[in-house]
């Protein structure tokens, strides 16, 4: 019945506007075609070169080889710097999700005195310009004598990499069910338990997620790390540096192998939450 | 539980805060107290003592004055741009795609991955003078012989947008994506239609998104030097310019705190005003 009506109506809408309603349609999809290849314009170029057969500046299409990604490391200081990153990343990722997920758990799980000016101090490191907290940082080690190198570096990225994971696995926090909580008080589990088996499992996707992002946000940094990492070279750190004399199609292999990486992570990872889900 | 219950969320607290007031908030008392310092007479470069002299201020900011207006204008610029293109972006993600929204999803956080000072590079030799798009547009006499597209405040304001558009595309999404469709829906039974209900209902409904995404892009911008030293020329210099070059070839400490000090506390009464106005206290 309401097939026919359906199949009845199609006539009387005028021609024009059904044409604009199907652009209207895909208009959005077009776009969306558009925007993604304003993304990925500057990712492909950086894999196409790097398999330019370039040299030593990696300025001019040259021909194709692989010899940059059988020996990424071929250029000097490359494969130290991204030694380096992924150092300072992986502590700094251990030490922001650690301190941040506890903080999480105090605020969004707990009325206290004073929750809202601790919203306040997570709310301000990323209200903080990079170069004010790279620069304030340094100026601190500077008064204690401290020479910027790796450990103030690794500080540094955990001061800002901090307030994402408490905002991201509150998020994760806010939306579970307070009803499965109860359910295991209700089968005598203790609140101990009830958290080991019930809520942290519950939360772990979300406190994944934001070691993910401390991870990248760290690896990827390269304000607050020049203020504070000295003569420490580090991979962003070394690209900039380069970039005035050329960078070595090196780097362009680590970048496009990172990128590749990362995003095989995050699709077996989405895979699995959806197979767990069924 | 051997402490009381009401500790639990101040020991929870504790290691956290004692980092962030250690690492952060005493960094900023200090960089405060630096502002106000004059160099030693007859002492080395880099040696200052305190004065309270609170004409640094005054003097740092008449002297880069035209670099902070700068500042502010490419970042709202840019953010503005950045809000233009990911609300469409974030709006088919949310509503369009379908089965692929998570890919999708995926793809706009994925350029992330290579290194953002890589990809502001590609963009400058994309668009520099051994790229292709240069002496294309020449040959098509779009652009004249001595037009160049980097080295341009365009340029810079180009490499912002491109390299802070996730940052407003994923806030976006998150707000977009939990508007219920049927009150979008019930909008059109109350005889709106699509324009009327998009800007009635959706837009309204999106503004925390909005709120998030124009300040996760603004903030950043508002401080970065990367784009402009990459992409830019002496004429483009922004204050985070100023401020590295302060820091790093002049050793002038006084003056760089001071930057940094009005920088930040311009950012963050901008930021006070706008959540206000925007009417969204509920952002963290």
């Amino acid at each position: 019945m309401s097939q026919k009506i359906q199949d009845a109506s199609i006539p009387t809408i005028p021609l024009n506007a059904r044409f604009s309603r199907w652009f209207g349609r895909n208009m959005l999809r077009i776009y969306m075609i558009f925007g993604f290849t304003y993304l990925f314009i500057p990712v492909a170029y950086t894999f196409a070169f790097s398999f330019n057969d370039s040299g030593k500046s990696n300025l001019i299409w040259k021909g194709f080889t692989l010899s940059n990604w059988q020996n990424p490391c071929g250029a000097p200081e490359v494969c130290n710097a991204l030694g380096n990153s992924i150092k300072i990343g992986l502590l700094a990722t251990i030490f922001s999700t650690i301190l941040g997920t506890m903080i999480a758990f105090a605020i969004g799980r707990y009325k206290f005195k004073g929750r809202s000016s601790s919203n306040l101090l997570i709310f301000l490191p990323m209200a903080t310009p990079e170069i004010v907290l790279g620069a304030s940082l340094l100026s601190l080690f500077l008064v204690f004598s401290i020479n910027p190198g790796f450990w103030p570096t690794v500080i540094a990225h955990v001061v800002f990499c901090i307030s994402f994971v408490v905002v991201t696995v509150k998020a994760r926090i806010a939306s579970l069910d307070p009803r499965l909580e109860q359910a295991a008080m209700d089968l005598y589990a203790n609140e101990f338990e009830t958290f080991r088996r019930v809520t942290l499992p519950l939360v772990a996707p979300g406190i994944a997620g934001a070691a993910l992002l401390a991870f990248s946000l760290s690896f990827d940094d390269f304000i607050i790390t020049n203020f504070n990492s000295g003569t420490l070279i580090t991979f962003p750190k070394f690209v900039y540096i380069s970039a005035a004399r050329g960078i070595p199609a090196q780097a362009n292999v680590i970048a496009s192998a990172m990128f590749f990486l990362a995003l095989a992570i995050v699709i077996v990872a989405q895979l699995v939450s959806r197979r767990k889900a069924r | 539980m051997t402490f009381p219950k009401v500790r639990v969320p101040y020991l929870l607290l504790l290691p956290g805060f004692a980092f962030l007031f250690t690492f952060f908030i005493l960094p900023i008392i200090n960089l405060a107290q630096t502002s106000t310092q004059t160099p030693i007479a007859g002492g080395d470069t880099g040696e200052y003592e305190q004065t309270l002299a609170f004409s640094n201020y005054i003097q740092a900011f008449v002297e880069n004055r035209e670099q902070f207006g700068r500042s502010f204008l490419y970042a709202t610029l840019a953010t503005l741009l950045a809000l233009a293109i990911a609300y469409p972006l974030a709006y088919a993600i949310a509503f369009k795609s379908g089965k692929y929204k998570n890919i999708l999803l995926v793809l706009v956080v994925a350029p992330f991955f290579t290194s953002f000072i890589l990809r502001t590079v590609a963009w400058k030799q994309i668009l520099g003078e051994e790229g292709f798009v240069v002496p294309g547009l020449r040959a098509l006499n779009i652009i004249g012989e001595q037009t160049t597209l980097t080295s341009t405040s365009v340029a810079v304001v180009a490499g912002m947008t491109y390299n802070f558009l996730p940052f407003m595309t994923l806030p976006l999404y998150a707000s977009l994506e939990r508007i219920d469709p049927r009150t979008i829906e019930a909008a059109g039974d109350l005889y709106a239609n699509g324009l009327t209900a998009f800007r009635r209902v959706t837009v309204p409904l999106s503004m925390p998104g909005v709120v998030a995404g124009t300040l996760l892009t603004f903030i950043p911008a508002a401080g970065d030097y990367v784009n402009a030293a990459i992409l830019g020329s002496p004429n483009t210099k922004m204050i985070g310019n100023v401020i590295e070059s302060r820091y790093f070839k002049i050793v002038d400490y006084p003056t760089a705190s001071a930057l940094s000090f009005t920088l930040m506390v311009a950012i963050l009464i901008l930021v006070t005003l706008y959540i206000r106005k925007a009417g969204t206290e509920k952002l963290v």
